[in-house]
């Protein structure tokens, strides 16, 4: 009798979780097969073929090597800040309290407000960051506008506002390592970036992973300021693959092939979950 | 040895400034959003100190849009989610933490997928079924998908697994029900774990944008984010000070709570990241 009671738990969650991932997952692939319906035409099994117009969809090729980047360009910096600015303030520095506050604000902010202060940053001619570049007479760039930046600021607002957010997982982890092994890398005469490269770092190593997986999640994940400061633009040059399958479901309403491209997203997902579970395999021999 | 204690103290000085000047650079867009937000537009981008403050930009931002209406909808939807999300959760957890049954392993690796396989990215299939339901462009619309919430059920199921048996065991002494015993043992024991996922719950769906942005296309049901897309897309005469003013305005009770509870917010999102 006991597990018709756990069942009877789990109902609700068990319910609305299958309707809302499971199934949607499952119905995602077997759409991807169908052509999409339009006017009283009902959608019809079209095999690959949207897989086929999406290997000669430069937009799409695009979209992956953008995204791929993008998620090059954020996630170890990210990461190496977080790290920096966990270790500067879990210790007693100046101004301990102001640090904390504005390294972990942007995080709280919405995506969306983030981008719009940005945007107005980047602004050409009325931009602070042409006035500042003005005043040294390097001003004249469209920072949103040019195929070579656009993505470069996209990640510059990424990295801005998930450093703070990475930097609470370094911080819980520095505070329940043990303050003896400081104090006895001190009596040895270690230096501090010797103990940072030979006992810190080490041990942040489960930390750094789980914060990795988020990072990557999050690169594919979200992609708010990418509506607000570019819209993909320009000349795809920002089109990154959660904003476009946007794009193509929302704009152009291709079910069919939005459907396709979101399983390229969650077949990339899976790929981090593969590689996240053999690398905790592996970090249980760490400890 | 002198010397080495001289160099010690100056890369010790030379990590402060660099601490304090990645803080600048750090906090650096958000006062100038502030500068921006308070000043005329004729000051957005002159520093000058004797600039007159001003609410204008703030009061004509509000008048613009209904951001009461926005503001109603966001704080409707944060707390029916996080209302679903407690019960859901609280119930699966306890499940899977202290019953046996067969199917355990699977069922909660099925959970756990969700914890890759977001409802955002499964944005067209939930919009055809939310259509099929007759639910498009409703508050519960938006919540709806987040409500079995796979980080919550982990979370709280890694709790509920440190009560000791014996707390469990002295309760059904005294005659409760499972659900007497999970209401009166388990959840007053899990209680910071609870209050650090409905911060880190609240503060998700206070700033999702993309799914709201889909499947809301009216005044009566858009939450404050998608409302600040709207009010900024359609062309202001790119008034900047009008722009930064609403994206104050919509993010200031989060700061504001932030900035208050400003600790326990770190700490509730430290033992969440823990787990």
């Amino acid at each position: 009798m006991q597990w018709v009671h756990a069942w009877l738990l789990m109902l609700p969650a068990a319910i609305l979780l299958a309707l809302f991932t499971h199934y949607p997952a499952i119905a995602t692939l077997w759409h991807s097969f169908f052509t999409t319906p339009k006017g009283g035409r009902p959608a019809q099994f079209a095999g690959f073929d949207n897989y086929q117009q999406l290997a000669q969809d430069p937009v799409f090729w695009q979209s992956l090597t953008n995204n791929l980047w993008y998620a090059l360009g954020t996630i170890p910096v990210s990461i190496a800040l977080a790290m920096l600015m966990a270790v500067w303030v879990s210790k007693n520095i100046a101004g301990r309290s102001f640090l904390r506050l504005a390294y972990f604000t942007p995080t709280i902010l919405p995506m969306i407000a983030v981008a719009n202060i940005w945007l107005f940053f980047f602004t050409p001619e009325y931009g602070l960051l042409e006035k500042l570049l003005g005043a040294f007479g390097s001003g004249g760039h469209n920072w949103l506008g040019s195929k070579n930046t656009a993505l470069g600021c996209l990640m510059v607002v990424t990295v801005w506002k998930e450093a703070g957010f990475f930097m609470i997982f370094y911080l819980a982890a520095l505070q329940s390592m043990s303050p003896h092994l400081a104090d006895a890398a001190a009596i040895e005469g270690a230096s501090r970036w010797y103990f940072f490269r030979r006992v810190t770092f080490p041990l942040l190593m489960p930390t750094t992973l789980f914060v990795f997986v988020n990072a990557v999640i999050n690169a594919f994940r979200l992609v708010d300021h990418v509506v607000v400061m570019t819209r993909g633009g320009p000349d795809n040059a920002t089109e990154l693959l959660l904003f476009y399958i946007y794009e193509i479901g929302f704009r152009f309403w291709d079910s069919a092939y939005a459907a396709a491209l979101t399983i390229v997203l969650l077949a990339l997902l899976g790929l981090v979950a593969v590689l996240q579970f053999l690398f905790l395999e592996r970090k249980v021999h760490y400890q | 040895m002198s010397h080495v204690y001289a160099s010690r103290g100056a890369v010790r000085g030379l990590e402060t400034m660099g601490a304090w000047l990645l803080g600048l650079l750090w906090i650096l867009p958000l006062a100038y959003a502030f500068w921006t937000a308070f000043h005329a537009s004729e000051y957005s981008t002159r520093f000058v100190l004797a600039a007159p403050l001003t609410l204008d930009n703030f009061v004509t931002a509000w008048n613009a849009a209904p951001f009461a209406r926005y503001f109603l909808n966001t704080v409707l939807l944060v707390a029916m989610v996080l209302a679903a999300q407690l019960v859901l959760v609280t119930l699966a957890a306890y499940a899977f933490a202290r019953y046996a049954f067969p199917g355990r392993g699977i069922l909660f690796a099925l959970v756990l997928v969700q914890l890759m396989v977001m409802p955002d990215v499964l944005i067209v299939e939930n919009y055809r079924t939310m259509t099929a339901l007759g639910l498009k462009d409703t508050i519960l619309a938006i919540g709806l998908p987040y409500m079995a919430s796979a980080f919550g059920i982990f979370l709280l199921r890694q709790t509920f697994k440190s009560v000791p048996r014996e707390l469990d065991e002295a309760a059904r002494m005294e005659g409760c029900t499972s659900l007497q015993v999970l209401w009166k043992v388990y959840v007053p024991l899990a209680r910071p774990v609870y209050l650090a996922y409905a911060l880190v719950s609240v503060s998700y769906h206070w700033n999702n944008f993309l799914w709201p942005l889909i499947i809301t296309n009216s005044v009566e049901s858009r939450p404050v984010t998608v409302g600040l897309q709207v009010f900024s897309a359609t062309d202001q005469g790119v008034d900047w000070s009008i722009i930064t003013a609403a994206t104050l305005l919509t993010t200031a009770p989060l700061l504001v709570a932030f900035l208050l509870f400003q600790r326990q917010f770190v700490a509730s999102f430290m033992r969440a990241g823990i787990k």
